[in-house]
């Protein structure tokens, strides 16, 4: 029988449906929970918060009508609205009438002769349902008229109406000291950005394509600054070259208050994220090229251009993105070095702590946002072509020595471990002295860290519970999340949308994120209200923040699993949980306590995000660095932030401990 | 190499056409009706299929046919879109994998690389209500059958292809399934280690008498190895048969052209018995035909017979074409292929087309064949086949 004539159709009909397993449901159990997890800790905050930026208040004026009596108070005047009146007497000016969602108008504005102690009453009413006022603190609403003797109507005032508009940003943009913010933080990320990639470009080259010593050692030296917050470098600087820094004259008059003290910074603490991405990128080199362009002939320099550079083209864009990223979404560093010079980062702070203007805050939020998602679209597009460039059959490249190159290598990377060291060893030196650089006898006053504000030695001890609760809490959520991403079938659609939001903290800054939560979870109605101010915001939130990352590694160290081995176990009739617990998490073992210190390490110096959501409660190290650096105890908070080091590179330790422990337990297959 | 599985000494894949017609007992696996569709695509056109309780089955076909799209949804790991599936009578058409019963083992061998041998294999065996030590003495058996005893306490990263293969055989029959899923078990090892697993693979189905099905492209395997093929292209079944059924009485030409190597020739139906290539007269069955009808005529290098020198006017092309079909023809090349020589001829009967040819080597030295010698060969006509020819 020959069937190759069989007709081109399906047949019409429901498409079958398999019958879930207690697998399936288990599984859909766990999507549903980490999916709620994402949108209560990123989806619902993000959106609230952006439809808060395009939230105005304005008294509606022709919205309230007012009736008053004569002195009997039983012969009523015509109803008249507050408009009219003010029409009348000019007493409110228009712009007096935009407002934030605090804005409260007292009524008697409109009342030229009232007096509290007259026998005319007032009767007042909205003319519309939405139309609020205020008596005293209880709130009225509604077309309903009440009536009000003249010494209660004295405490009667007008809520603003809501609605939702550009003229937040109208507002933002015509306030100049604003709006030039956007320029100064794109042009220190740009200049930040040159010079951190020239720098680690370098420095990756010597480590991959020469021949230079203690190549290790210096790989450990550039990685330091991650041990640290960002606003570390800031305090070594003003220490170095502020206006008692020993060094104040190298910068010929110019203060490092600003601009050069921001540049100088950032290049500090974004150097060991680009100096990774580029040398990841240069050792996966394919010997075969060199082979190929030395066999044609082509000189050292044509090489470099052609080969080494094309190669490593991906990563220094790469490199490049999150640099720019970091810097223009940093906030510590300009807020203690920055002086004057204004940063969209600050500007949130400024806004919301400073100036209680949370609208505004989140309008400078949605802008920061903008430059944040176009670098991580852009960069996500390069890393899916990255993909296709490495090939299997790749010779690895063995540099060979080269007296000149090896030599010059070497004294490049010694002094940007100078550099890095210098700035660690400043920070050092003015934690342990009396005052620099006037009195340099040894001190331990400056870690009393109970005589200052800023929280005190109880501070550090909330970092290290906050870094532990992250590290443990953070890396089961990620990689149970990351496991359902990649293992589970079905349920494509949602999916998607799962690894969508996990992908999406990566280009949400921290004090957007902080914001967000303000908004979110400050909201008594909100069911979640009660973990404002707790310990557990603040653990939602540091994981959430560094959310990207984590689930990349997490799904990188997965994707090297067979696909098969769900399959088999599904056939030997194995639950999917005994494949999870005995074959998936300890084959992904290291890549999970890379990611717990991860995030430990991230937890302990973050500022950005929980400056907004700590309570006297749950005062953090980093961010009692921020508060005593501007209290103006500057070595306690020099020392504060070497507390933070120092728990790092322990933290560091003992995960490198715990790692070859585990490793040669359970990985001798390896 | 030590035959560590060989339980019979021999394969008897030969004679195997004699149980054909005997009836077959009531199927073990039915499949009517199966659709699958990815979109716009169709992956898998209408697919009814019975296979009996016991019986070795190959899905053999390039890669794209469907074939491992068929396996997985009778494992239960991609649902077919419509269609039926039943297993001992037990409609299993929409069942999660983990409640269907079989054993699978992939390409990739699929071995948990952080758990021993011993391990691996206990791991269907463990949380099924079986004492340690009952589990520790089927894993011994399990070890002892597939000849691995020595290895059990290592990782599978220190084991070689072959022996991994066997490991992850021993996994899936561990638990006595009543099926047996191989999805292309063999195409990661080295060509000798394949031949050799493929034997071993056979003897323990028949010692088992565990109904298998192995996915494979890789028509040799299928031939040495399955007691029937189901040859598939384009999602649809073209052919299902014995080794030799197949291989002999090919249905379609795709069948033809892929299980073995074919000459392809437009041909015509003349009459009864009679087909015209290009210009000249054949003999050959045209059984299903009528005169007249488009045909493509087919015959396989190795069926044509060589016949001694050939007339050397070859040239001519009066000559009828003699009731044996023989023809003249010139040889072009030669390519000595270890086992026989592939001739390249031209026949002016066939329009100076290309002839393939693969003769003995013996035959070669006897008729003392040679490059640009005109030797006379034989189409026999029970090995020239015709399939029809879209018009």
């Amino acid at each position: 029988m020959t069937m190759s004539l069989a007709i081109d159709y399906a047949p019409l009909g429901k498409p079958l449906r398999q019958e879930a397993s207690r697998d399936d449901l288990v599984k859909m159990g766990f999507m549903a929970v980490i999916g709620l997890y994402l949108i209560i800790a990123l989806g619902a905050p993000l959106s609230i918060m952006l439809s808060k930026s395009f939230s105005t208040y304005r008294f509606d004026l022709a919205a309230f009508e007012f009736q008053v009596s004569d002195e009997t108070g039983e012969t009523w005047g015509a109803p008249v609205t507050a408009d009219a009146l003010n029409r009348e007497l000019g007493s409110v000016t228009d712009s007096e009438l935009a407002t934030s969602s605090d804005g409260r108008l007292a009524a008697t504005k409109f009342f030229k002769d009232f007096s509290f102690r007259s026998p005319v009453r007032y009767r007042i009413r909205g003319t519309t349902d939405d139309t609020a006022f205020l008596v005293g603190s209880a709130l009225e609403k509604g077309t309903q008229w009440r009536e009000y003797d003249s010494g209660t109507f004295r405490r009667v005032v007008l809520r603003p109406a809501s609605s939702l508009g550009f003229d937040n940003f109208k507002t933002y943009f015509s306030t100049p000291a604003l709006a030039r913010s956007i320029y100064n933080s794109a042009l220190m990320a740009a200049i930040s950005t040159v010079v951190t990639i020239s720098i680690a470009f370098a420095l990756a080259y010597g480590l991959t394509r020469s021949c230079m010593p203690l190549k290790g050692l210096f790989r450990g030296i550039l990685t330091i600054p991650i041990l640290v917050p960002s606003l570390l470098p800031g305090i070594a600087l003003v220490y170095l070259f502020g206006n008692q820094g020993v060094f104040k004259d190298w910068l010929m008059g110019y203060s490092i208050y600003g601009p050069i003290g921001i540049v100088i910074g950032s290049v500090f603490f974004t150097l060991p994220h680009a100096f990774l991405i580029i040398l990841t990128a240069l050792s996966v080199a394919d010997a075969r090229h060199y082979e190929a362009a030395a066999s044609l002939k082509a000189s050292k320099w044509r090489t470099f251009t052609t080969v080494t550079v094309p190669g490593a083209r991906y990563g220094i864009v790469s490199a490049a993105f999150v640099v720019f990223t970091l810097v223009i979404t940093d906030f510590g560093l300009p807020k203690v070095i920055g002086g004057q010079y204004g940063m969209l980062a600050v500007d949130i702070y400024k806004q919301v702590i400073g100036q209680q203007n949370f609208e505004m805050g989140a309008v400078v939020s949605v802008i920061l946002l903008l430059p944040a998602i176009l670098a991580f679209a852009v960069d996500r597009r390069m890393q899916r072509r990255q993909v296709a460039l490495l090939s299997a059959r790749a010779v690895p490249y063995a540099p060979k020595p080269n007296a000149r190159l090896d030599g010059l290598c070497l004294a490049f990377c010694c002094l940007v471990s100078l550099f890095i060291l210098g700035m660690i060893t400043m920070c050092q030196i003015a934690a342990v002295v009396k005052f620099w650089p006037y009195d340099l006898t040894l001190t331990a006053k400056n870690f009393a860290f109970d005589l200052m504000d800023g929280g005190g030695w109880a501070a550090y001890g909330n970092s290290i519970k906050l870094a532990l609760l992250t590290a443990l809490f953070g890396s089961l959520v990620v990689f149970t999340g990351a496991y359902m991403v990649e293992k589970a079938d079905g349920f494509r659609a949602c999916r998607g949308v799962f690894h969508f939001l996990a992908m999406m903290p990566m280009a949400v800054p921290g004090m957007v994120l902080g914001l967000a939560y303000i908004f979110f979870f400050n909201n008594p109605s909100n069911p979640f209200h009660s973990i404002y101010g707790t310990m557990t915001i603040l653990v939602l939130c540091t994981v959430t923040h560094f959310y990207t990352v984590a689930h990349l590694t997490a799904l990188t160290a997965l994707k090297q699993m067979d696909p098969e081995f769900e399959s088999v176990a599904a056939s030997l009739k194995q639950p999917f949980h005994r494949l999870f617990f005995r074959v998936t998490v300890p084959v992904c073992l290291p890549a999970i306590l890379n990611i717990a210190i991860y995030l430990f390490v991230n937890a302990m110096t973050t500022v950005s995000a929980v400056v907004f959501l700590y309570s006297t409660n749950t005062k953090l190290a980093s961010v009692a660095v921020l508060n005593m650096d501007d209290a103006g105890d500057i070595a306690p908070a020099a020392a504060m932030g070497m507390m933070i080091f120092y728990t790092n590179v322990a933290a560091k330790l003992i995960h490198a401990l715990i790692a070859r422990g585990l490793l040669t337990r359970t990985q001798a297959w390896r | 190499m030590r035959h560590a599985m060989s339980i019979e000494p021999t394969p008897t894949s030969i004679h195997r056409d004699a149980g054909q017609a005997v009836t077959r007992p009531s199927p073990y696996l039915e499949i009517s009706d199966l659709w699958k569709s990815y979109g716009d695509f169709v992956a898998l056109h209408d697919i009814s299929l019975s296979i009996a309780k016991g019986e070795f089955v190959c899905f053999l076909g390039p890669s794209g046919c469907g074939k491992t799209t068929l396996l997985r949804a009778i494992a239960g790991l991609d649902l077919q879109s419509q269609g039926t599936i039943l297993q001992d009578g037990r409609n299993i058409s929409t069942l999660p994998a983990s409640k269907r019963d079989y054993g699978i083992v992939f390409q990739s061998y699929a071995l948990f690389p952080n758990l021993t041998i011993e391990q691996n294999i206990a791991f269907g065996l463990e949380n099924t209500g079986r004492s340690k030590a009952e589990i520790a003495a089927r894993v011994a058996e399990l070890l002892e059958t597939v000849g691995l005893s020595a290895q059990g306490k290592k990782y599978p990263a220190q084991l070689s292809g072959g022996q991994q293969q066997r490991i992850a055989l021993a996994r899936a029959i561990a638990i006595s399934p009543g099926l047996l899923l191989l999805d292309e078990p063999l195409s990661a090892l080295d060509a000798k280690v394949r031949v050799h697993l493929r034997h071993e693979i056979k003897a323990l189905q028949r010692k088992l008498g565990v109904t298998t099905i192995m996915v494979t492209h890789d028509q040799e395997e299928a031939l040495a190895m399955a007691d029937r093929i189901v040859v598939m292209n384009h999602g649809v079944i073209e052919q299902v048969g014995s080794p030799t059924q197949i291989y002999r009485h090919p249905e379609t030409l795709f069948v033809a052209d892929f299980i073995g190597e074919t000459n392809q020739f437009p041909a015509k139906v003349m009459s009864q018995g009679q087909v015209e290539i290009v210009h000249s007269a054949f003999s050959c069955s045209t059984q299903d035909f009528a005169a007249g009808d488009p045909a493509t005529a087919v015959v396989r290098p190795v069926d044509i017979i060589p016949h001694g020198a050939g007339a050397h006017a070859v040239n001519s092309v009066d000559r009828p074409v003699t009731p044996q079909n023989l023809i003249d023809a010139e040889v072009q090349e030669m390519e000595f292929l270890g086992m026989f020589w592939r001739t390249r001829l031209t026949a002016p009967r066939l329009g100076d087309r290309t002839l393939i040819a693969d003769f003995s080597v013996n035959a070669v030295r006897r008729l003392n064949i040679e490059t640009g010698g005109v030797i006379q060969v034989e189409i026999p006509k029970e090995r020239l086949l015709l399939f029809p020819r879209g018009a």
